[in-house]
């Protein structure tokens, strides 16, 4: 019997590892996927709650979340766009004009 | 039964294509594994009857925004990248950063684990007409909000990734 609690530790694990690849990857662009991989496992902790409650309210805020994960993936990557155009690096590690 | 075994595989097509994304060299790899985990948290919410979100996921995550880092990798030149080593430094403070994360995460399961019910049984409505009524008279306003955040979003990509055209902005 799968429940609630099956989705959402699947949701933890997910969330971990996009956690861990923010954090320790030097590539803009894998930093930007690890993101989505974080927003998805956020979306199925809503789904899986709007299943468990028997209401929809879960999956319109997986749909806005879908939405917003979608302005900040064009925005990130039209960022990365300009900054390889500057700097001719995607390394996070170079990008460093606002440290002292 | 058959629920437990494709929640089953469809969450370890997720876990392993999310491993393989945060671990590959090649960012062309990564996206490519990156494809296989949003599938599988399609199918995951295909087994929690989301259709809708389903349909959604694979048009709009598999078919739009993996093209779009798709194209934005092979604009970018990442041979140079490939080379050099792809963690940063401070690997091991963000292992523990996320170590702790999951500590705590684990301490909360066992203590709520045991109290979330088995999930209630499917509703009579199709998932898109209810999601769609919800949506545009409950949720209409944030529904608007989130077509002027694309809006803004689309400016902002262009201005962003706009060619400067001589010393003036």
């Amino acid at each position: 019997m799968i429940t609630s609690t099956h989705y959402l530790v699947l949701g933890a694990i997910l969330a971990l590892i996009g956690t861990v690849g923010v954090l320790t990857r030097r590539n803009v662009v894998v930093i930007l996927m690890s993101i989505e991989l974080i927003l998805n496992a956020a979306n199925l902790n809503l789904v899986a709650f709007a299943r468990e409650l028997n209401q929809i309210q879960g999956q319109v805020f997986a749909v806005f979340i879908i939405a917003i994960a979608v302005a900040e993936a064009s925005v990130g990557l039209g960022i990365l766009i300009a900054l390889f155009r500057n700097k001719e690096t995607v390394d996070a590690g170079e990008i460093d004009l606002l440290k002292w | 039964m058959l629920d437990a075994a494709f929640f089953y595989a469809f969450a370890l097509l997720a876990v392993t294509g999310a491993v393989l994304t945060v671990t590959r060299r090649n960012a062309v790899h990564s996206a490519i594994w990156l494809i296989v985990s949003l599938l599988g948290v399609a199918g995951l919410f295909l087994l929690a009857q989301a259709e809708f979100l389903f349909a959604v996921q694979i048009v709009l995550y598999v078919g739009g925004i993996m093209v779009l880092f798709l194209f934005v990798i092979m604009l970018v030149n990442l041979d140079r990248a490939m080379k050099e080593s792809q963690f940063s430094k401070q690997w091991p403070v963000a292992l523990a950063v996320a170590a702790l994360a999951g500590f705590g995460l684990t301490a909360v399961f066992r203590k709520a684990g045991a109290v979330l019910p088995p999930m209630a049984s499917p509703a009579e409505q199709g998932n898109t007409q209810w999601l769609a009524q919800v949506l545009f008279r409950q949720y209409l306003l944030p529904f608007e909000l989130a077509s002027v955040v694309l809006l803004v979003a689309m400016v902002g990509a262009v201005l962003m990734a706009r060619k400067k055209e001589g010393a003036r902005s």
